[in-house]
């Protein structure tokens, strides 16, 4: 099995025609995603080829939806239009909104969040590289072909450090891989994904990879202690990053003694997480376990 | 983006939050006829982007325009936490009858915007924390936590704020302290504004960050995610958690990284140039750690760009660097790398030796 994101995925894209979204359609396309069609107001009712694939375009998700049985959407949105284009995707029903655009003020996140609670949309993202299932589906930019299907879950708040470890655990796979991204509100978060992970029969173990800033990795570890029964590995980014400085991710920062990568490694730890010092000790930490 | 205090203070003005009477001043002559302008005793304040002024003496009380001149020479060009006093904001003085704090802030767990309030004011927030009350920025009501003598008009104060921070795409609006005068006002004695950089677009700011680095100045205006640091590796990648996690392996490697510098997908070879030529420009920078990891960026396309970017830079290219490719092509990369056969170039194939040779040739590390 695989969490929020499997072979019975149907995609549109929002942002499709983009120079962004038509690279990455093409890509999704490449890896076995049922890539379904794009939304763009000002282009409804053409269409647009891939290889050999050509891809209506709708002028809204809810008729994307209506035409092919859509149930996730990707969005490629310049930063401008994301927050309305995430709120049209939430009022059509859609099941699943990836949300890859960065440098989205953080005020319309805070509004589309707001506004999608109590409905039916999982979001993911904003400023994230989009999920995973090898094998099954791709929704977003994360690349396919450095992996394969497995026994690992991984959320993670990083795109290449997603891949880094995607690509060192590769003989043993994923389930799932959710990038949740680097912003300081994001729709989907560790302890979402850690749930359904826990959830799932074919993941057998847990990776989370967090950065500085915030506390979601501190309570994704209380959430660990309470409700988790399957090994979970961690990584944290960010130890040497200086007090006040945005280190590249906007939520990437710490703010006078909180969101330190000693704190959230401290927490983790606490709770039987075993914590790698670099990406590969982490891999090989996950190693460890899965052939004990 | 952080703005200044005199920043923040001009922004309340406008939306109606009362402040003390003020000027920006850059030398001694102009605080002095500030302080004439505004008349009776006035405070002398340095700007600088960081807390613990009062305690540097960046703080200063003036009680004639020639003591005003006085002040703003001692504080002008003070270093404070490693920031340069480049002004000082003169104010009139207020009698404090009490003083209180008022904050909006992004709730980054609940996803959401939160008010903080507390009775007692004025001194660092840590100091402070057990006497915060948290609410939702929607619900905030002074009633909570203010006598009932002043909460309508701390209310009126607060509504204020909550303009400034939506209108202005704000992620911490903070008033601290906000003072109770003698004379009975609610006066915002000193403010903290942070500005969401994301939303630049539909405002029309201006960069306040004359104080930054000049190597963060120069690498913003490359468009580069560059941040300066002390160490003596420098440090290139893709993506802000890989390289994040880059300087951590170079710190464990026993070296000190001398800058985060994410060059994001694509890595062509004008924006290797573009890093490799501010890093080179650093003169803690001892030797270079290049680490990207393909995921969509192709590593031949970057090592062809780290080759370029020697050839551009020419003579400028000075320090070694040591280059780890690692998933979509690296092989290729590798490849190219070998046949250039560039002199300052070694190739590492895993992060942790990498980070130990190029903090061994920085003259740092467990290695040397």
């Amino acid at each position: 099995m695989a969490i929020f994101l499997d072979e019975h995925s149907r995609v549109v894209v929002q942002g499709m025609t983009g120079s962004e979204g038509s690279k990455h359609t093409r890509r999704m396309l490449a890896a076995g995603t049922q890539v379904v069609g794009g939304v763009n107001a000002r282009k409804a009712g053409t269409s647009a080829g891939f290889d050999d694939v050509t891809l209506p375009v709708f002028g809204t998700v809810a008729e994307a939806m209506e035409q092919t049985g859509a149930n996730v959407s990707v969005l490629f949105v310049p930063p401008a239009f994301t927050g309305d284009a995430v709120i049209e995707a939430v009022d059509a029903g859609i099941g699943l909104a990836v949300v890859i655009t960065e440098g989205v003020p953080v005020h319309d996140t805070a509004r589309f969040w707001a506004h999608a609670q109590g409905k039916s949309t999982r979001i993911i993202g904003p400023n994230c590289p989009g999920i995973i299932s090898p094998g099954k589906s791709n929704a977003g930019i994360i690349p396919a072909d450095i992996t394969k299907p497995g026994s690992i879950g991984l959320v993670s708040k990083s795109g290449t450090l997603t891949y880094q470890l995607m690509h060192e655990l590769k003989d043993f796979g994923f389930t799932t891989c959710v990038g949740i991204g680097g912003d300081p509100i994001v729709g989907t978060t560790h302890i979402d994904a850690i749930t359904a992970f826990e959830a799932d029969p074919e993941t057998e173990l847990i990776v989370m990879i967090g950065e500085i800033g915030g506390d979601a990795e501190e309570r994704a570890a209380e959430y660990v202690r309470e409700h988790v029964s399957k090994p979970v590995v961690g990584y944290v980014a960010g130890f040497t990053a200086p007090e006040g400085k945005t280190m590249g991710h906007a939520g990437a920062i710490v703010s006078g003694s909180s969101g330190t990568a000693e704190a959230k490694k401290l927490a983790m730890e606490s709770v039987g997480i075993k914590v790698g010092k670099t990406p590969s000790e982490t891999a090989a930490l996950a190693r460890a376990i899965l052939t004990s | 983006m952080d703005l200044f205090e005199h920043e923040a203070r001009d922004l309340f003005e406008r939306y109606g939050v009362p402040v003390p009477r003020g000027f920006v001043a850059g030398t001694p002559e102009s605080a002095r006829e500030a302080a004439a302008k505004l008349g009776g005793t006035v405070v002398v304040k340095a700007q600088v982007k960081t807390g613990g002024r009062g305690k540097a003496g960046g703080i200063k009380l003036a009680s004639s325009p020639d003591e005003a001149f006085a002040a703003a020479e001692a504080v002008l060009g003070m270093d404070i936490k490693g920031h340069t006093v480049h002004k000082v904001l003169v104010t009139e003085a207020s009698e404090i009858a009490e003083e209180y704090y008022l904050s909006f802030l992004l709730d980054r767990a609940n996803r959401t915007f939160i008010a903080m309030a507390s009775a007692t004011g004025g001194m660092e927030i840590e100091e402070m924390a057990h006497s915060i009350t948290r609410m939702p920025a929607s619900a905030f009501g002074a009633a909570a936590v203010f006598s009932p003598s002043i909460a309508a008009e701390v209310n009126a104060v607060a509504s204020a704020l909550w303009k400034v921070f939506v209108s202005e795409d704000a992620t911490l609006v903070e008033v601290n302290p906000l003072a109770l005068t003698k004379s009975g006002k609610i006066v915002a004695l000193d403010g903290k504004v942070t500005l969401d950089d994301n939303a630049s677009f539909r405002h029309s700011r201006t960069d306040s960050g004359a104080e930054g680095d000049p190597l963060e100045v120069r690498a913003a205006e490359k468009g580069l995610n560059y941040v300066k640091l002390d160490g003596t590796v420098g440090v290139i990648g893709n993506g802000a958690g890989l390289v994040m996690s880059t300087l951590d392996v170079v710190a464990l490697a026993g070296a000190a990284p001398a800058n985060f510098l994410d060059i994001g997908g694509g890595a062509s070879a004008q924006v290797m140039a573009d890093g490799l030529d501010v890093i080179l420009s650093d003169p803690s920078v001892r030797s270079v750690f290049v680490n990207v990891f393909g995921g969509i960026t192709a590593c031949d396309a970057v090592a062809n760009g780290i080759v370029q970017a020697l050839g551009l830079l020419g003579d400028r290219a000075d320090k070694p660097l040591v280059v780890r490719l690692d998933g979509n092509n690296a092989e290729a990369g590798h490849r190219i790398l070998d046949e250039a056969r560039h002199p300052l170039i070694t190739v590492a194939h895993t992060m942790d030796d990498a980070a130990g040779r190029a903090a061994a040739l920085a003259g740092a590390g467990k290695e040397s």
